[in-house]
């Protein structure tokens, strides 16, 4: 195995001084942005990054250090800032770089070549189709701006401590943003699509669901205040399990900042939850041959029929609480240190499709939208306050749409009240797949 | 960073295939920063960024391109790859010249000490002791985390116009959180501050003092009741709620959004769109504050644009595309955030002047209600105008005295509504923390900040009836 990023990261390792642990963390990429409006190109940006980020530990001390090239001066600088950082360090006894731990790869084919020879003018063709498709569909709609988006890369870990593993890896997705005009209103939407390369598109279908979420929305009012039973649309559930998976992260396990930190073997959930990080499944846009510390990405179990079997793990946090880690390693690139984290989220389908879900909901709604995830939700006392956008379920059937108002409960109450998985598992461009959940005992607050 | 003859050559590549416009955006970017996390310095880290991005405009397209090389061959390959991303154009001939010229500098504020001259231990030193402070408040004191950390980043930015500019941006930045631990369960409490400006904001503020407060809240949270359910009066404390402005309305007079007509503000400048208390206004030119520049991204000025007085839509805030296609001047709004970004119409430090009331006259006149002592981030739907926005700390106000405190939660409102809604406004004025703007993928800094207000209906997203 050789390539320049890994003949600069073993370079780096390589200056280790006795008793330090070095790991360098070498990237390369470039993507594109085409984003049409009008039936023009609005922006076409091309970038290409590249950067190191390396890591020492001696003495139980971290320190770090990053730059946004590859100059060979710049390493030598980076690797002489990171050891001077060490000295400031509190030891830790659990600090260490990741082990090889004998888990095989499973092999993921991350890397297209059709898309890698794209055409230029290709990708802007694809947008302003998508547009014309979307703006096709309804004379009420309007396109904010469609987009086409692809990246690609290659990067390199080696460790002193045996790790050393290059891969590459590239991804595309197209998207549209709706406006639907009513009476004397606005309504917003979205649609997109994800493929390994750009001939797995449907066009099609993310200019419906775009133009579909806007102009159900028209006519939307606030809803009465009340406590109701909800199904979330796929791309909510997706969100929602982003923060149900940092509840059981095992970084905030091991320092007491996770609600279910005493909780390993209860049950948590009601038994439709089964709640697998998978990043070995090819079908998860995030999947991954390696987690960010360079071991091999696997299959996690954090949920099994509401009973929390595993906490995702660094080699830091599995250190230090005494297990190994899941292969949870997560990086955001070169100018980070890894921390622990979910890659690919997903749960366990049910057998029931959404149509059939809704037509079993008495009194509901059907949740489309959820906004001020990041500032209604906390992770630590579990309180979750979002505001929402969706349809009311009357009788088994969708009826008049409403919007302004909130959902709250709780994370503990969110994961017990679900009452049901639907069978429609969506592949989004997110570290979680979609699917239709039903939760009861959410309070909405709207009107008096 | 460049010199302004490889300058010249890189406009004029850009230029060359008949662009109307042209620019150079160059940044070099240093960092330190410290993470101090359960009882032990967990990071010392330092980072170095820079690059140069080349925006080419040519009819309604843009083209960008950007290299982490500054190498003239490096900028001259991206400046070609800008013009290609512009499209093919009909080669017309353009020279670009500085003629020798130095570039303007920005007007700072001088900063007394730069992070650059404070060595690592002082910043580890300032962590222990808030540390040290947050968890000597209370035994329930389980976890603290804090940070600290600074920039120092040049920037270089000329264009086809005539813009020739260079800048020195000094920023730093502290946080602080704390969990407490009770019978009802964790509760978190947190502080910040970041200024542009240098270490010597340390000499000002207490970082212990920050401390405490974070500590405190948490502690307090422990009591926290459940936060009702549906609308009511909501008093919102002073420098705590310019974030409420920034979502209701701020987002919504970007010139971008606009011209789109995904605002609901489109259209009505010269109207009544607020209370006739709400005066706003965007200053990127407070001294010291968290969205404060000499010059935008695009290297013009920033100003202080009045964009709301008495409750009138006077104009709306402008970035050098949406400003030269409606032929009228920049506001100095036009932000990006690094050199891997194309610019775009962004607040800097947004904020509501003092009105007419005594801050304790606006509890004692609300018989029943939430008073919300710290807000946290928000989101708004610009098209739609619904907003919400998170409170950390807040408390139920019976009988015009504030009484229990609540749990967290969001409240949701629609941005036109809310500010028509506003009936009282305070005497009083602050500046909030620092924040993080997000749009498009990007985050910007940005201040915000406000009197004591009331807003005389407001959803509250809580768990109780």
């Amino acid at each position: 195995m050789t390539s320049e990023l890994l003949d600069i990261a073993d370079a780096v390792v390589g200056a280790a001084l006795p008793g330090e642990q070095i790991e360098a963390y070498v990237a390369r990429g470039s993507s594109t942005e085409v984003r049409v409006y009008g039936g023009e190109v609005e922006h076409f940006v091309a970038a290409a990054s590249e950067g190191i980020g390396i890591r020492i530990i001696a003495g139980g001390r971290t320190g770090f250090a990053h730059a946004g090239t590859l100059d060979p001066v710049a390493i030598r600088e980076v690797l002489a800032e990171a050891r001077e950082n060490v000295a400031f360090g509190t030891p830790d006894e659990w600090a260490g770089l990741a082990e090889p731990d004998g888990v095989a790869t499973i092999e993921q084919e991350l890397w297209n070549e059709e898309l890698a020879r794209f055409a230029t003018t290709d990708k802007v063709a694809l947008a302003l189709e998508l547009e014309s498709l979307t703006k096709g569909l309804d004379s009420r709609i309007r396109v904010d701006d469609a987009n086409y988006v692809d990246g690609g890369g290659e990067a390199a870990i080696v460790t002193s401590t045996g790790v050393r593993r290059h891969g590459r890896s590239n991804a595309c997705h197209v998207s549209v943003s709706t406006l639907a005009d009513g009476d004397g209103e606005t309504q917003t939407g979205f649609g997109f699509s994800v493929g390994a390369h750009p001939g797995e598109f449907d066009l099609e279908r993310a200019a419906r669901e775009a133009v579909d979420r806007a102009t159900r929305l028209l006519g939307a009012r606030k809803p009465p205040s009340g406590r109701t039973t909800v199904i979330f649309d796929p791309f909510v559930t997706a969100q929602l399990l982003g923060v149900i998976g940092s509840t059981l992260n095992g970084e905030a396990v091991v320092k007491g900042r996770s609600i279910f930190a005493d909780r390993l073997g209860d049950d948590i959930a009601s038994n439709a939850v089964t709640l697998i990080d998978d990043p070995t499944d090819p079908r998860a846009y995030t999947a991954t041959d390696n987690d960010g510390e360079g071991l091999a990405a696997r299959r996690n179990v954090l949920i099994g029929a509401g009973r929390l079997e595993r906490f995702v793990h660094s080699s830091y946090s599995g250190r230090r609480a005494g297990v190994p880690s899941t292969g949870n390693g997560v990086r955001g690139g070169y100018a980070g240190s890894p921390g622990a984290g979910c890659l690919a989220l997903r749960l366990e389908p049910g057998v029931r499709s959404r149509d059939d879900l809704i037509a079993g909901i008495d009194d509901g709604v059907l949740v489309l939208s959820v906004s001020g995830l990041h500032s209604g939700v906390n992770t630590i006392s579990g309180d979750v306050s979002v505001g929402a956008s969706g349809i009311v379920i009357r009788n088994g059937v969708l009826a008049e749409p409403i919007r302004e108002f909130t959902l709250a409960t709780t994370v503990q109450r969110l994961l017990s009240e679900v009452v049901e998985v639907g069978s429609d598992v969506e592949w989004l461009p997110m570290r979680a797949a979609g699917v239709s959940l039903v939760v009861g005992g959410v309070t909405v607050s709207g009107t008096s | 960073m460049i010199a302004a003859d490889v300058i010249e050559r890189v406009l004029n590549t850009a230029r060359a295939r008949g662009a109307s416009f042209a620019e150079v955006y160059c940044e070099d970017r240093r960092n330190v920063s410290v993470s101090y996390d359960d009882g032990r310095v967990d990071q010392v880290s330092n980072g170095r960024d820079r690059g140069a991005g080349i925006r080419v405009v040519r009819g309604e397209t843009t083209g960008y391109a950007h290299t982490a090389d500054l190498s003239e061959a490096s900028l001259l390959a991206a400046a070609q790859a800008a013009a290609d991303a512009a499209g093919a154009g009909d080669g017309g001939s353009h020279t670009v010249s500085l003629d020798g010229r130095e570039p303007d500098r920005g007007v700072r504020r001088e900063v007394a000490t730069s992070p650059l001259d404070v060595t690592k231990a002082a910043r580890v030193a300032l962590l222990e002791a808030a540390n040290d402070a947050a968890r000597s408040v209370s035994s329930s004191i389980v976890q603290v985390s804090a940070g600290i950390g600074d920039s120092v980043k040049r920037v270089l930015i000329a264009n086809t116009d005539g813009v020739f500019v260079t800048d020195e941006v000094t920023r730093v930045l502290f946080r602080i959180s704390a969990v407490a631990d009770g019978d009802t369960g964790m509760q978190t409490g947190s502080e910040s501050l970041g200024h542009t400006m240098g270490w010597e904001i340390y000499d000002e503020v207490s970082v212990v003092d920050l401390a405490r407060s974070a500590a405190d809240q948490a502690v307090l949270k422990l009591r926290a009741r459940p936060a009702p359910s549906g609308q009511m009066p909501v008093v919102i404390a002073k420098g705590t709620g310019g974030v409420l402005f920034h979502e209701a309305c701020g987002h919504g007079l970007e010139a971008d959004h606009v011209a789109k007509g995904a605002s609901v503000y489109a259209g009505r400048v010269g109207e009544l769109v607020a209370s006739p208390l709400v005066t706003l206004v965007d200053d990127g030119t407070v001294p010291g504050e968290w969205g404060t520049r000499s010059f935008d991204d695009e290297g013009h000025a920033t100003r202080r644009n009045v964009l709301i007085r008495d409750g009138v839509l006077v104009d709306y805030m402008w970035d050098h595309l949406r400003a030269d296609r409606e032929g009228r001047p920049v506001s100095g709004n036009g932000r990006r955030e690094d050199y891997t970004s194309l610019p775009m119409v962004r607040m800097t430090n947004t904020f509501v002047l003092a009105g007419p009331d005594d801050p304790d006259d606006i509890i004692a006149s609300t018989p029943n209600g939430v008073y919300v002592a710290r807000l946290g981030g928000g989101s708004v739907n610009t098209a739609t105008g619904d907003f919400v926005f998170g409170m950390r700390e807040a408390y139920l106000i019976e009988n015009g005295r504030i009484t229990e405190p609540l749990r967290e939660g969001n409240l949701i409102g629609n941005g036109p509504q809310v500010l028509s809604d506003i009936d009282m406004l305070g005497n009083d004025f602050d500046m909030g923390g620092p924040g993080t703007c997000g749009k498009d993928g990007q985050g910007v800094p940005v201040g915000t900040g406000q009197p004591t207000l009331r807003v005389a209906s407001l959803t509250v997203g809580g768990t109780a009836a």
